[in-house]
């Protein structure tokens, strides 16, 4: 059954986009679900899985425990999958297919523990580092290529230490792999960092200011958060793209990344005809877990979006006070120059000293508010929109299973018709037809709930990740203020003395 | 509109004692006469203040006795003795500056404007905040109201003013009103002039080494002051402007912690920690921002408010100055005229009495000068000297009790996780 669901199509030419919306699963992949023969015929009557919600209160069971092969790094079946153009949107080969075994088979399943992140008896042991941007080429074709460092002790990869260099479009086209591979099926890939033209030109320019030395220090902070939460997806980790991007030398170059080429322009078509599709759509939901956390999403949106907004004011402000503290240290210090009674003058000179000290604290704590706070808020408000994209296309493949019902009662009808009028050539074809439909219906459930139980998971690592993240980082802010307030102490009580001594 | 008493709202200047408010000058209290602001009162567009006497003077009906003075009767008592050609040899203490209420109320206004955008307790924490704002504004008129006072009660000529008594006596009301558009006009005029003369003046290298230098110090002083004070106000916004970053940081903490506190408690005991997590920071920044506040308001009383008063005085001292050079400019030109008299043999005794007088006037002036000048020497010595002590002190004690705050609650996080 394994082998079976390895072996993509091989035939499958039609590399279509999910947002098409037309007969996503050819033929061949029906191979995929035949093997559990056992499935009931009752399945197509479940709505949308609501037998399973109070199975699922907490979290569900290990839907990988029964994984035990690992991709082995030189199966033909990778070469295939390894793209360079739009992915065909087809399954691959990560989770396995007992993903689609009979509902029963899952309850049996007595451990509903959290999920674990461990694979194959691989716990997740993973530090990437994107370091040393340098320029490569000249004028407006020049780009920056970054040095990403793995250190890994996981028997995925072929060695321990590695690195590669990557350039940012390298970055976009994995994710965009990543995006048409998963997101349909409910995973939440995290999205790549922003382009940005302006901050580009300047560097391809050469200017070597405060401004884009600061720019590449942003991107390049964003790329290696990008690859960690990644990496840190047990089921993307194990993606062929990624694992291709992580470790050869040469990568193949991601054009249609480019904003204004065909394929940007195609995205961009693709978006808008999205947009008002998801307006139209309106969903019988039935699990109200569902209704809730969408809820709970747009709250958070909404809180993050305006915390990042206020942290942002911070950093603004920490730094107009570390630049008018320097400008304030200036004149104190000229104060003191112009003054004629000695010890004052000293004291005002030792003053000017403090608020010099103070200049650079405000501005390590600005750089501190920004990469630590901001920057992680920044990233969750993009994570967010992931998410809802998510949530977007579990109800396009509800409407998907819906319309295919429809269909299937059109067709029934004609048979019955036919049968009425009894035209036997017409009714093999009919009958045929019919089958036909049936079949797609129960795929379109058998999806359907595939997506919503993935999403289930997801959300549940999603939220785990979330918390581990903010606290994490709020600590590490904690400390950082900490520092500040220690230095603090120390220069005042440097100064102190000194304006004791003026007499 | 608000009426607000000394005696109200947060302990915000609380270290203040209720003496007399020397914040900015070193006066030695002298129980001959003793003059403190005792109560203040602010209505729409003006502030009412209570000026309290206590005195043994024989020239006081009464030992102890109260008015109320607004503004603009200080402003006419500063200006009486400007003009007053007695006292060209002394540093007039520098008038109060107007109680300017304008920002604060246009903040308050936008803020009832808004009410309705924002949650209950969103608008009762930034009402509190403005009108703790308005507070530290409103006492620090009062407090600059009350050292014009006891500067002049405290130096040994002015104290005897005759305008002064009535100042503190009369308990009408002056009937002094504020100068008109012509009045206002004419003073922009004369300042015009006098800056000009002050040049030409200055021009003119003074014999006498001691006033050399200071002429030389006071203007050089002067400019420094002027800026330090303008950066330190600068920078003393940044700061308020940051804390209030702080203060909306730790509501949207608080919401995201009361949100998670319901969704996270089906992902089991450690999640539903991560809310209280969230609180729990969202507490210390509440707690943090308070005293990033009181950094930036005890900033501004002790740097930026002695900055400004020692612009002041500075330009007292130097308009001291200015007189002083005016009046040798007339003994000379006097001294000149008497030679051409003699010369022409013409209106002698006139031209002599002139020149007598005009020498007796620069000789008293240099004398007191010379003396004033010493002790602006020595008061801003002293209260540079206390500002600075208090500045550190507090800012330690600001910066010790910050990191108590935020270590206690890195503990408490991390043994919770």
């Amino acid at each position: 059954m394994a082998d079976t669901a390895r072996d993509p199509p091989p035939e499958l030419s039609d590399f279509q986009e999910v947002q098409d919306g037309e007969d996503l699963f050819p033929e061949p992949s029906a191979t995929l679900e035949s093997g559990p023969a056992s499935l009931p015929a009752d399945n197509s009557t479940n709505s949308n899985g609501s037998k399973q919600d109070s199975l699922f209160d907490d979290d569900p069971e290990d839907l990988f425990a029964e994984a035990t092969e690992e991709v082995s790094l030189d199966s033909p079946e990778r070469d295939v999958l390894l793209s360079d153009g739009p992915s065909p949107a087809i399954t691959p080969i990560t989770p396995p297919c007992s993903l689609i075994t009979p509902h029963m088979d899952m309850f049996t399943h007595s451990s509903f523990d959290e999920i674990e992140e461990e694979e194959g008896g691989d716990s997740f042991d993973m530090n990437i580092s994107v370091s040393d941007p340098e320029k490569v080429g000249d004028g407006m074709h020049a780009y920056m290529a970054y040095k990403v460092s793995i250190k890994t002790s996981m028997s995925l990869f072929r060695t321990h230490e590695f690195s590669v260099k990557r350039r940012f479009s390298d970055f976009l086209g994995l994710h965009s792999k990543l995006a048409s591979k998963y997101l349909h099926m409910g995973y939440i890939v995290p999205p790549a960092p922003e382009k940005s033209i302006v901050g580009m030109t300047k560097v391809k320019v050469g200017k070597e200011d405060q401004s884009s030395n600061e720019f590449l220090e942003k991107r390049r902070s964003a790329l290696e958060r990008y690859l960690m939460r990644t990496v840190q997806h047990p089921t993307l980790l194990k993606d062929p793209d990624v694992l291709q991007f992580l470790e050869s030398s040469e990568l193949p170059r991601a054009v249609s990344t480019q904003a204004l080429s065909s394929a940007g322009i195609l995205r961009m078509v693709n978006k808008a005809a999205e947009a008002v599709n998801k307006m139209t759509i309106k969903m019988n939901e039935s699990d109200a877990w569902f209704e809730e956390k969408q809820q709970h999403f747009e709250n958070l949106d909404v809180q993050l979006r305006k915390l990042h907004a206020s942290v942002e004011s911070l950093v603004c402000h920490r730094r107009e006070l570390s630049v008018n503290t320097a400008l304030f240290a200036k004149s104190a210090a000229m104060l003191g120059n112009s003054e004629d009674h000695t010890a004052l003058s000293r004291a005002l000179s030792q003053l000017a000293e403090v608020e010099e000290k103070m200049d650079q604290l405000h501005q390590d704590q600005a750089h501190a508010d920004f990469y630590c706070f901001s920057e992680l808020l920044g990233d969750y408000v993009r994570l967010l929109t992931a998410v809802k994209c998510v949530f977007d296309h579990r109800m396009k493949t509800w409407q998907k299973w819906q319309d295919g019902q429809i269909h299937l009662q059109k067709k029934r009808e004609a048979e019955a018709k036919l049968q009425f009028n009894n035209k036997p050539e017409k009714l093999q074809q009919a009958k045929e037809d019919m089958r036909e439909m049936e079949g797609k219906v129960q795929q379109g459930e058998r999806d359907f709930e595939l997506i919503s139980k993935t999403i289930r998971r997801e959300v549940s690592r999603f939220e785990k990740e979330r918390v581990k993240d903010f606290k994490s980082i709020i600590l590490k802010y904690l400390e950082s203020l900490v520092l500040t307030q220690q230095k603090l102490i120390k220069y005042w009580d440097a100064f102190l003395p000194e304006a004791k001594a003026i007499s | 509109m608000m009426q607000e008493g000394l005696d109200d709202g947060p302990d915000f200047l609380s270290e203040e004692d209720r003496g007399p408010r020397a914040v900015n000058v070193d006066l030695q209290t002298d129980a001959t006469l003793q003059v403190d602001i005792s109560d203040a009162l602010s209505e729409r567009d003006k502030v009412k203040f209570t000026v309290h006497t206590k005195s043994t003077l024989p020239n006081f009906k009464q030992n102890e006795f109260s008015v109320v003075r607004q503004h603009e009767e200080f402003i006419w008592l500063h200006d009486s003795f400007v003009e007053n050609e007695e006292y060209a040899g002394y540093i007039i203490p520098p008038a109060p500056p107007r109680p300017d209420f304008d920002a604060s109320r246009e903040k308050l206004q936008k803020l009832g404007e808004g009410e309705g955008s924002m949650t209950k307790e969103e608008f009762t924490k930034m009402k509190q905040e403005l009108e703790a704002e308005y507070l530290a504004i409103f006492k620090k008129t009062v407090a600059m109201h009350e050292v014009f006072l006891c500067r002049v009660a405290a130096h040994p000529v002015l104290r005897k003013d005759l305008n002064f008594h009535v100042f503190l006596e009369y308990n009408q009301d002056l009937s002094v009103r504020g100068k008109n558009k012509k009045e206002k006009l004419e003073d922009f005029f004369k300042n015009v002039v006098k800056s000009a003369d002050g040049v030409l003046v200055a021009g003119v290298k003074d014999v006498d080494d001691f006033f050399e230098h200071e002429k030389t110090f006071l203007l050089e002083y002067h400019n420094r002051v002027k800026d330090a004070s303008a950066k330190s106000d600068r920078m003393i916004r940044a700061h308020k402007n940051a804390a209030d970053d702080i203060n909306r940081i730790a509501s949207s903490l608080y919401v995201l912690g009361t949100q998670d506190n319901t969704d996270l408690c089906k992902y089991g005991p450690t999640c539903w920690a991560a809310s209280r997590f969230f609180l729990k920071v969202s507490e210390l920044f509440e707690k943090t921002r308070k005293i990033e506040a009181r950094v930036a308001a005890d900033e501004d009383l002790k740097l930026a408010d002695l900055l400004k008063y020692y612009l002041r005085e500075s330009q007292a001292a130097k308009d001291l100055l200015y007189r002083r050079s005016r009046a040798l400019v007339d003994y000379e030109n006097a001294n000149k005229a008497l030679d051409k008299a003699r010369a022409k043999n013409r209106d002698v005794l006139q031209a002599e009495t002139s020149q007598q007088l005009c020498c007796h006037k620069f000789e008293k002036i240099s004398e007191s000068a010379k003396q004033e000048l010493i002790d602006f020497k020595t008061r801003r010595v002293a209260a540079f000297r206390k500002n600075l002590v208090e500045l550190a002190e507090l800012e330690l004690k600001h910066a010790k009790g910050n990191l108590q705050l935020v270590h206690s609650c890195l503990v408490v996080l991390k043994g919770n996780t």
